[in-house]
Parts: C-alpha cells; sequence; structure tokens
C-alpha cells in the first residue's frame, strides 16, 4: 500500500499514455501524492488536466501541451517542453528547466509558469490571468491579444511584443524588437514594482526590478472610441 | 501537418549509419503523416561530368537493366544498377541535361526523381513504417539525408506528390505546411519554362527555387525570394550537395526543432525525432527563428 510519502515512478517506455494521464486525473480522490515520469522522449499532452496538489516530476523533454490545463499541481519538466506547454493552466506551478516552444502558457486562467531557458514566439498568446516568468528571452508575437497576468522576461523579446493587448502586465529587463498593435511602454509605479519583485522571487530568478521596463496596452484598440464611429 | 527529419553527420561513424539512424525519426513522424513518405539521401558522389539519375516506374519487375544497357550504348554508363524499391539508381557518363533528354526520349514513362552528383530521392505513398522497409532506408549510408512523411492537403496522394521535390542538380526540398498562391506562381513559372508534374503546391515551392537558381541567386537570395512570394506557411528543409538548410515564414506557426552534437546536426518537426538518436539527451537543441536561414555544409576533400 502507497504511502502519501512515496513517490510513484512511471515509465513511459512502459506505461501507455493514457493510462499515466488517467492515474493523475484519479489521484485527485486519494493515492500517490509524488509521481517521477520517465522516458518522455518528446511525447504528446503529458500530465495534462491533472486536477489535484500533486508534485509531478518529468524527467526529460516533453512535446505538445505538457501540464496543459493545470489545476493545483506542481510539475516540472526537467528538460524542454514543446508547443503549448501549460496550456490553459488554471493554478499550481509549471516548471520548465530547459527551453520552452511556442505558444507557453498560451490562453492560462492563473497559476505560475516559470521557464528557465528561452521560450520561442507566441509566449503568453491570450493569456487570462496565468503569471509567466522567462529567465531567457522569448520570440516574436509573444504576448498577443494578452488580456490579463503577467508576463515577466529576464532576457530579451521579439517583434510584435504585446500586439493587440488588453490588460496583461509585461515586464522586460533586456532589448524588445518590437512592439506590436497598441502595446506601449509604460511607467513602472510602485505597485508594478512589488508585482515585479514577488514573481522574480517566486520564480528564482537573480534579477533586480529597477533593470526592467514595463509595457501594456495604449489602450486605442479595445476600447470603443465614438470618434471613430463612422469607421466601424 | 506532415513531418519533416534531417540528419546531416559529422563523423565517419554516423555516415556509415546514417539511414539506420535516419529511419527511426522518419517512423517518429508517422502519425504527422501517413499517407506517403519520401527520403533524398546524399551519397557515393559520381566522378565528375557523369549523372546520378534516380529513377522510378510504377512496375516494381520494370528491366532497369535494359534501360542501363541502352543508355551505355547512347552515352557511356556504369555497370551497375542499384534498385530500392520501385526506384532505381543508375549513372551515366553524361552531363544531366544530356542524361534526362535520353531518358524523356527513349523511356517516356520512366520518372526522374533527382540527378545529380551524390543526391538519390526515394519516395512512394503508404505509411512510413512500410516505404522504410520496402526501400530499405535502413541499409543506406551517406554524408547527409532529408526525410518526410506526408498529410497530403493541398493535392492528390501519389508518389509524384510526396516530398522530397528535386529542384535542381543535387538539391531537393521538403515542406511542412501549405502555400495559397501555388495556382498563380505556377502559371508564372509555366511562362518561365518551368514544367510541373503535378498540382502539388511544395512543388511550385520547388519549381519556383529551380527557377531563381537558374536566375543567378545563391541559396540567401532565394530564400530572400521565397519569403517575398510565395504565400503560407512553411518549415523548409532545403537539400544541397554538401549539406542542409532550414527557413521558416516569417509568422512560423509550423514547428521545427534543431539539434547539435560533435557527431551530427538533426532537424526535425518534433523532438521525439531527436530523442531516437544516440547523445539527444546532451545535444543543444533550439528552435529556429522565423525568416532565417540556417545551414550546414561539409567541406569537399
Amino acid at each position: 500500500m502507497a504511502t502519501a510519502t512515496d513517490i510513484e515512478v512511471v515509465d513511459l517506455a512502459v506505461t501507455p499514455l493514457r493510462e499515466l494521464n488517467q492515474r493523475l486525473h484519479d489521484a485527485a480522490s486519494g493515492g500517490p501524492r509524488s509521481w517521477r515520469i520517465v522516458n518522455p522522449n518528446g511525447a504528446h499532452a503529458i500530465a495534462v488536466g491533472i486536477d489535484a496538489e500533486l508534485d509531478v516530476v518529468i524527467d526529460g523533454h516533453t512535446g505538445y501541451y505538457a501540464a496543459g490545463m493545470n489545476k493545483h499541481a506542481t510539475v516540472t519538466i526537467e528538460g524542454n517542453a514543446g508547443v503549448g506547454v501549460g496550456e490553459n493552466i488554471m493554478s499550481g506551478r509549471i516548471h520548465v528547466k530547459g527551453n520552452a516552444s511556442q505558444a507557453c502558457a498560451a490562453t492560462g486562467r492563473g497559476g505560475l509558469v516559470v521557464v528557465d531557458g528561452n521560450a520561442s514566439s507566441r509566449c503568453g498568446i491570450s493569456m487570462k490571468g496565468v503569471e509567466i516568468v522567462v529567465k531567457g528571452d522569448i520570440g516574436h508575437m509573444s504576448g498577443f491579444m494578452a488580456q490579463s497576468g503577467t508576463l515577466v522576461v529576464c532576457g530579451d523579446a521579439g517583434d510584435a511584443l504585446g500586439d493587440s493587448i488588453y490588460e496583461t502586465h509585461i515586464y522586460v529587463r533586456g532589448s524588445v524588437q518590437g512592439l506590436g498593435a497598441d502595446c506601449i511602454e509604460k511607467e513602472l509605479k510602485e505597485f508594478h514594482r512589488a508585482e515585479l519583485g514577488r514573481l522574480l522571487e517566486a520564480a528564482g530568478a537573480d534579477a533586480k526590478v529597477d533593470d526592467f521596463r514595463r509595457y501594456g496596452s495604449a489602450r486605442q484598440l479595445y476600447t470603443f472610441n465614438i470618434d471613430n464611429a463612422g469607421a466601424y | 501537418m506532415c513531418g519533416i527529419v534531417g540528419l546531416f553527420a559529422k563523423t565517419p561513424e554516423v555516415e556509415a549509419n546514417l539511414g539506420a539512424l535516419l529511419a527511426p525519426m522518419l517512423h517518429e513522424m508517422s502519425d504527422r503523416g501517413p499517407d506517403s513518405a519520401g527520403v533524398a539521401f546524399y551519397r557515393n558522389p559520381v566522378a565528375s561530368g557523369h549523372t546520378k539519375l534516380t529513377l522510378q516506374h510504377d512496375d516494381p519487375a520494370y528491366d532497369w537493366d535494359g534501360l542501363r544497357k541502352a543508355l551505355k550504348e547512347a552515352h557511356g554508363a556504369d555497370k551497375h544498377v542499384e534498385r530500392r524499391g520501385n526506384h532505381a539508381v543508375v549513372v551515366a557518363h553524361a552531363d544531366a541535361v544530356r542524361a534526362e533528354a535520353w531518358i524523356e526520349e527513349h523511356h517516356p514513362d520512366v520518372k526522374i526523381m533527382s540527378a545529380g552528383e551524390a543526391i538519390e530521392i526515394y519516395k512512394e505513398v503508404g505509411r512510413p513504417e512500410a516505404f522504410i522497409e520496402a526501400f530499405d532506408i535502413k541499409g543506406l549510408d551517406g554524408t547527409h539525408a532529408l526525410g518526410h512523411t506526408r498529410m497530403a492537403t493541398e493535392s492528390k496522394v501519389t508518389t509524384a506528390g510526396s516530398h522530397p521535390f528535386s529542384t535542381g542538380l543535387d538539391l531537393c526540398l521538403v515542406h511542412n505546411g501549405s502555400l495559397s498562391n501555388h495556382n498563380g506562381l505556377r502559371r508564372m513559372l509555366r511562362r518561365e519554362g518551368v514544367r510541373f508534374q503535378t498540382e502539388n503546391d511544395t512543388e511550385v515551392a520547388a519549381g519556383y527555387m529551380m527557377w531563381r537558381q537558374r536566375e543567378g541567386d545563391t541559396l540567401q537570395q532565394v530564400v530572400d525570394h521565397c519569403i517575398e512570394d510565395l504565400d503560407g506557411f512553411y518549415t523548409f528543409l532545403i537539400g544541397t550537395r554538401d549539406g542542409f538548410a532550414v527557413v521558416r515564414d516569417p509568422i512560423a506557426c509550423k514547428p521545427a526543432v534543431l539539434a547539435e552534437t560533435d557527431e551530427w546536426v538533426a532537424m526535425s518537426s518534433e523532438y521525439r525525432s531527436i530523442a531516437t538518436l544516440p547523445g539527444a539527451e546532451k545535444a543543444v537543441a533550439w528552435e529556429p527563428a522565423p525568416a532565417t536561414l540556417y545551414m550546414w555544409e561539409k567541406e569537399r576533400v
């Protein structure tokens, strides 16, 4: 009989992915709290849809949508993550020790996603409340139509950052190749300094708040302006 | 969808086992492209002035030796014919223009898959694992190789519509994505004298690249023109005599992963193909940036 302190090891070289995910879902009603998944070898949809306070370590690289829709769990990927890691995350924490592919934490509604390396294009696309900290660089079109939540980038940002942004807070320490439509640089106020400091600490990022610039919405695109009525 | 793989050898050991290493990468991409599969291998370069031709005929019992003997009488040819599935490699002792013209005139039912000094292209409809077996891909060596698994969206599932597409001597193209202005481009290229066998969008990209090279473009210039004129989504893997190049469209929706060790450079649509390679766990892996050319070439000895 497994106790709460045991680590449940699942080898994806022998266990079918659906069986693993089913067992992680079933853990919502009891069973092991700590899991280690070995031989992920870039398989898609690993540890998707967890709804329990589990601690899951994936020992290698993951394919598409790893830890998607996560609720409550802490998922650590000891390698690179494929497209859409943490897609639609609701809560909990996802930590990618390597690089993340396109659309990291896309549409995420809550929780924290930390990437130790770089995240490629469309990081935080359509994010709706998730907090994202990338310790390296992010690719082009990141924060596209980002609605709320916070995106912190310790390195550089690619082209068209925050295109058509709503109310997400974006902080970048390095250079920004280009801002997207309706995204502007904004003042780093006391509230933002506190928010940024909290996230850097939570992510274990070695960076100073003062080195960051803040970007956000000019609010010209998504708010109705009566002067433009003729154009509609 | 579609899956792309590429492997560039940096050591003699990887060269000797190139097919055995590429086959599992291709197999891993089966879910991305179950319709057809194909590869281009660069190996056994022929003497200067000779032309290596990869030929295909729908009849699996086709008399390739008869073709070779007739070619030998006309232009001279190597003794050996290497058969793989319904393809065969023959070496003509003539330049490519004359060798290809001879095939077209005397054996119009034979399709020319590739021509050059080192390139061999094999492709067929059906599941990738069946293709790997039928063409004994694991038994091939070479300096570098490209592969493709196809999920057809723009044209019929046929051998001619499979990838790689030859884009000129020792050049080929594999593509993940779809082009939306291929009909207009095909009309334009036909006026420029480029010939097409199918209604396939990638064949148009291949013909476009062929045309730009004919106009004197370098590979970088070809790619710059592609970014300007091709409308659609693409990750291209381009095979050259001495290596391969990777380029993605400016939006870069179609996936691509590159990885490098001291032994090899690998490209794939997804990491799981690269994971099949020895030493993958310690490889440097990254995603190529949009609208940027990445290239690896071997120095000629």
